[in-house]
């Protein structure tokens, strides 16, 4: 090859003597100074959880503080709600009821996530699909659960199936939409880069699409969740299941005018979202963002 | 074959001859690329004729509008051609972007082991491979670390290493550098230069930035634009290892720098 000549002999890229060795220390110099140093974590820890029990508190002390000032004579106080949170754990009813709705949003979720998961990557990948689907799914996610509890009832008779046909009605467009998103904001360098790798087809979708659009995903379930919960209530609510559940003490509540027991059920409600959002979802989503750089510190 | 002169070969300088055919790494032959529906077509590669021996380093320089991205991806095997031939004989060929391109979701390391993965290397030789090829490009602490943890410089030689992984014989790079402070991109032709040595890869490597291209190649093709086209080519007869600022690097710079203005100039007047 004349051409190769011009190269030299093959060592003499690297035998440039004290020269190439400043190259290597300038090299580590440069590596050192734009390099990002690890940021600590248990100051993060703790910034994060203080806020959500200082609102707890706070929200405590105003109830607390209006009940005392009279603010509302059907206002119940702090502590009768408590009351009555505790009298339905001593009579045994609190934990099944619990037990029973979590569970049930728990399977209701868990089957909108394996039906909405592959729709959502499905709508990305077949045009057509997403042109016939797509608004029907928006139109869904726009639909209130309580619109589709008659329509559940009356179709499959009050029965657990018609809590979790509203339950899926109300988590799979929502799941579905969210992970179509996801996908569809993942950088097609990174596709193109994985496709000259040899990533194609299933083995792409594996180790570059989904890991990818994993960031959506997660906002996809986390919402998928928050929409499968309401709508669980509301079916519970609504439809008089033969099991006990946090939607029939509400519902028992109401029937008794009792502000209290209302409230009572409003606070397990709220608990079992927050804690979800808190103990799972928030974690999940930090960490992958903090992955890859992309939350502010 | 390429001839071989200190003064600019007349394109295109990669007639083939019919009766020994030269071994080649990379070879386009009569390429031509359009895009658009039919009827408003719009030629992007017009007729292009080049090839690259094994082990040699060809640098493409062009203004914007040049076809240089879609000359790469049909390299590459990611797009083809609407007529002509686009022949790799050694395999797919591994492809570098002016973008780091690596995966935010996995570590420096593990960017480099996917490759590995794709490209058939079994489990147990992974990770020590992956640690090699970090050493070889003088990154031997990132393994572990983030890619938003790297710096520019740090992140295109973790992409070198990645590409690397994927063992190809031949690199496409495009433009891989551009995006990088001037102290840091010097630095980097170095470290290419002597990876290239190392490897004995074929290199394919984009770029407008006439020094950068003369500093790396041995022969520099001149590409015209829209259409794109072979325009003129050098051969690069200046010793490696070289460095931006030697005075052979800055007037052959200079002298392909006329014939660019002169490209570009073309345009204006009509």
């Amino acid at each position: 090859m004349p051409v190769t000549d011009a190269v030299g002999t093959p060592a003499s890229g690297r035998g440039r003597g004290p020269e190439a060795d400043d190259a290597v220390e300038m090299a580590s110099g440069l590596d050192a100074l734009e390099s990002q140093p690890a940021a600590e974590t248990s100051r993060r820890v703790l910034a994060k959880t203080a806020p959500p029990l200082l609102a707890v508190v706070a929200v405590l002390a105003l109830w607390q503080l209006a009940h005392v000032l009279g603010w509302s004579e059907r206002l119940p106080s702090p502590a009768a709600v408590a009351g009555e949170l505790g009298d339905a754990l001593a009579d045994g009813t609190l934990l099944p009821s619990l037990g029973h709705s979590v569970l049930r949003c728990l399977v209701g979720f868990t089957a909108s996530a394996v039906l909405g998961v592959p729709l959502g990557v499905l709508l990305t990948r077949i045009a057509a699909l997403r042109t016939v689907l797509g608004p029907v799914l928006a139109a869904l996610q726009s639909l209130p659960a309580a619109a589709l509890v008659p329509v559940a009832v009356i179709g499959l008779g009050p029965s657990e199936g018609a809590v979790y046909a509203v339950v899926l009605l109300g988590a799979v467009p929502s799941i579905a939409v969210g992970v179509a998103a996801g996908i569809d904001q993942v950088p097609p360098l990174l596709l193109r880069a994985g496709r000259s790798m040899g990533a194609r087809g299933p083995s792409g979708a594996l180790h570059i699409l989904l890991p990818a659009a994993l960031p959506g995903l997660i906002a996809a379930l986390r919402q998928g969740w928050t929409f499968g919960w309401r709508a669980l209530m509301t079916a519970e609510l609504i439809t008089a299941t033969p099991l006990p559940g946090i939607g029939r003490m509400l519902a028992e509540g109401n029937a008794a005018e009792s502000m209290s027991a209302v409230l009572a059920a409003v606070a397990l409600i709220l608990a079992v979202g927050v804690s979800v959002e808190s103990l799972l979802f928030s974690p999940l989503e930090r960490r992958v963002l903090h992955n890859r750089g992309l939350t502010g510190r | 074959m390429p001839t071989h002169l200190a003064t600019p070969a007349t394109a295109p300088a990669t007639a083939p001859s019919a009766d020994s055919p030269a071994p080649y790494a990379v070879r386009l032959d009569h390429v031509s690329k359009a895009f658009g529906r039919r009827g408003a077509q719009q030629l992007v590669l017009d007729d292009i004729q080049l090839q690259a021996a094994p082990g040699e380093f060809v640098c493409l320089l062009g203004a914007s509008g040049c076809g240089k991205s879609t000359l790469l991806n049909l390299v590459a095997g990611l797009d083809q051609p609407t007529s002509g031939t686009a022949q790799v004989p050694f395999g797919r060929p591994a492809l570098m972007f002016q973008d780091h391109a690596l995966f935010p979701w996995l570590s420096a390391g593990r960017n480099v082991e996917l490759a590995l993965k794709l490209a058939g290397v079994p489990k147990a030789r992974r990770r020590e491979q992956a640690a090699e090829l970090l050493d070889l490009v003088r990154l031997p602490d990132a393994y572990g670390k983030r890619v938003h943890q790297l710096s520019g410089g740090m992140r295109q030689r973790v992409a070198l290493a990645r590409s690397l992984a994927q063992g190809s014989e031949v690199l496409l790079m495009d433009e891989p550098f551009a995006a990088l402070d001037a102290i840091t991109r010097d630095l980097l032709h170095d470290e290419l230069s002597r990876v290239w040595q190392e490897r004995k890869l074929t290199v394919l490597f984009v770029t407008h930035n006439v020094r950068e291209a003369v500093r790396l190649g041995q022969r520099v093709v001149l590409l015209s634009s829209r259409p794109g086209r072979v325009a003129r080519e050098w051969d690069v007869d200046l010793p490696y290892p070289r460095r931006i600022e030697d005075s052979g690097v800055t007037s052959l710079a200079r002298e392909i720098t006329g014939h660019l203005h002169q490209e570009i100039v073309r345009h204006a007047r009509h």
